[in-house]
């Protein structure tokens, strides 16, 4: 576990890097899920980074796509492509575009950025594999957005509809979307009555914007099992998908408790940095604290 | 082949897709609940693993498709027009043209012509959602034997496709020797006054208002443009040299289809007058699809108007 959690280290850093030297991008969503990745690529999933179209490799899709920065720096300690290329993010002639583009770099298995359409995709990689009698699985990663889309819960009803076990959601699940906060449990000031629908706060975010919850219940009303840990616990992150990976005739999700920004002290929990890179001086702050 | 002399263009999807599939093409078919309007279904019939449903869910339609491209797969998708592109246009832009899978999207019930269900049943700017997805290519058959090569060459060739087809019966105007190419006009009669260019159902009026001008002395060119996109640039080219004056003709609005892409390679290679017979910028309604073609001016009538309109036009 020492080694995944220093995997997961060196990615948040490079989600800082990287983003501060592009200038833009999502540190947020990107910080929350790098435990989650850490895991998958570094114990999960069976890939090869040397023979990235290998038929029976696992499929990693992200489906949260604006977390590019995070599945980029991990597939770079992986090995799919340098750790100086990070740095061209976001640049005119880098392989790494703001969101991922399929096959940009080798690993990139889908071109997504825009939410909801991941599981989609990952069910029609599940459905090829049942088709071809390959014995490959497919992992997607949803964030609290992509639960808002609609699409997305097109995708849950069919993958259980068609019983697809060769597949597992993880859901980073940190109650932060674009505008600010999902719901109430993470919004710190207690002051207001929690009333019905989303409001802005005198900070500037939005404040209930479209509640997910009972998630657990939505899922599993949907025909999944649904298993749950804390998404920055890369132990208990290991064990919920080796034990998804065991569940027969149905899909198995894992809603992962994550912090928005996690790592970095003035991001977490923080909507301001769904969508804004550090700026040099906090990014040097923010490198100290992942020192 | 049987000698037909009518038929739907949605006729042409199951039983093509069976028999390729029959030669050993890997085809899978993702339905959402109108495989039987859109005759998919048929194909589920003989190849039950490979029909997959997902319910009336256009948006997962596509990306499970895309999923299955991915995995090497040729996958063909169908619903009516209004709902794929119109459901679904940003699973098309991000899930299949931008990294070019090898999905085909065959949509039926596009037009006027679906006739008596109404507005919301009927896709007229389908085209144009479709023309501006780069990497697609877009097909319009005119006819059923039209149609079962287009899919054909759609399912052999890779990459992402877009075929219309209509829910009426239409009047053969290819004969079984015909050989559609994609990216090549279809020359239906020669001529040098003017030339009628059209797709769908326009194609058969075009040929009639062909009929009408040459009553009065006009020699009309007529060619099915089937191939949207890859267009012939080279016989737009050639028509407006030959012929100086160019009328299109199209069951879809005036702009953003056939004459909108006329037009611009005209425009910028070799300037004739055009003029456009469509929708004008406005929905339909209901009606019997011969009353609404009347109604709304996708006649031979209008396409005769508008070539003595451009034939006025000439070297001004």
């Amino acid at each position: 576990m020492r080694e995944l959690e220093a995997i997961a280290k060196r990615v948040r850093r490079h989600i800082i890097t990287m983003t501060t030297a592009a200038g833009s991008g999502h540190p947020g969503g990107s910080l929350s899920c790098a435990d989650i990745l850490a895991a998958l690529y570094g114990r999960i999933l069976r890939h090869d980074p040397g023979n990235p179209t290998w038929p029976d490799r696992d499929r990693f899709v992200l489906s949260k796509g604006h977390a590019a920065p995070a599945l980029y720096a991990v597939l770079a300690e992986s090995g799919y492509l340098p750790v100086e290329e990070l740095t061209s993010l976001r640049q005119l002639g880098s392989r790494l575009q703001g969101h991922p583009a399929a096959g940009s770099p080798p690993g990139i298995e889908m071109s997504s950025g825009s939410l909801g359409m991941g599981l989609s995709f990952g069910l029609g990689q599940a459905l090829a594999a049942r088709l071809d009698g390959r014995s490959y699985r497919v992992y997607c990663l949803l964030g609290d957005g992509d639960c808002n889309e609609g699409a997305t819960w097109e995708a849950a009803m069919a993958c259980g509809h068609h019983q697809v076990d060769n597949l597992t959601a993880i859901v980073d699940y940190n109650h932060i979307q674009n505008d600010g906060f999902s719901d109430y449990s993470r919004y710190p000031d207690t002051s207001h009555p929690q009333q019905a629908g989303g409001w802005v706060s005198e900070a500037g975010h939005t404040v209930n914007i479209m509640s997910l919850q009972p998630l657990a219940e939505k899922w599993r009303a949907f025909g999944w099992e649904v298993l749950e840990a804390d998404g920055h616990d890369i132990a208990a992150l290991v064990e919920a998908l080796e034990k998804a990976r065991t569940v027969k005739g149905k899909p198995a999700v894992i809603i992962a408790r994550t912090v928005k920004g996690k790592g970095v002290s003035f991001m977490e929990n923080n909507p301001a940095f769904h969508g804004k890179a550090a700026s040099p001086q906090e990014a040097e702050k923010a490198l100290a604290e992942l020192a | 082949m049987t000698t037909r002399t009518a038929a739907a263009t949605r006729e042409a999807l199951g039983p093509t897709l069976t028999r390729l599939a029959r030669e050993g093409l890997d085809i899978v078919v993702v339905d959402a609940d109108l495989g039987s309007s859109t005759t998919a279904r048929q194909f589920g019939r003989e190849f039950p693993g490979r029909f997959i449903t997902v319910g009336v869910a256009e948006q997962n339609m596509v990306n499970v498709a895309a999923g299955l491209a991915a995995a090497g797969k040729t996958v063909f998708i169908s619903t009516f027009a209004v709902f794929a592109p119109g459901r679904c246009f940003d699973q098309l832009r991000l899930g299949v043209a931008q990294p070019g899978l090898n999905v085909k999207l065959v949509a039926s019930h596009a037009g006027i012509i679906t006739g008596e269900d109404g507005a919301s049943a009927q896709a007229i700017d389908d085209l144009a959602l479709m023309l501006s997805l780069p990497g697609f290519r877009v097909v319009v058959p005119a006819d059923v034997v039209e149609a079962e090569q287009a899919i054909e060459v759609a399912a052999r060739t890779h990459g992402p496709f877009y075929i219309r087809t209509v829910r009426p019966k239409l009047p053969l105007v290819c004969d079984e020797a015909y050989r559609f190419a994609l990216g090549k006009a279809h020359l239906l009669r020669s001529g040098k006054d003017v030339t009628l260019m059209a797709i769908g159902v326009m194609v058969k009026a075009a040929l009639e208002a062909a009929e009408l001008l040459a009553g009065e002395g006009i020699d009309c060119r007529v060619l099915n443009m089937a191939s949207l996109k890859p267009l012939d640039e080279e016989a737009v080219l050639a028509a407006a040299r030959e012929t100086g004056a160019i009328v299109t003709a199209e069951d879809h609005l005036v702009h953003g289809g056939l004459g909108s892409l006329v037009a611009q390679t005209v425009v910028r290679r070799q300037p004739a007058p055009v003029a456009f017979v469509g929708m004008q910028d406005r929905y339909a309604s209901s009606g019997r699809w011969d009353v609404l073609l009347e109604h709304y001016g996708l006649t031979p009538e209008k396409i005769a108007e508008a070539a003595r309109e451009v034939l006025g036009q000439k070297g001004r």
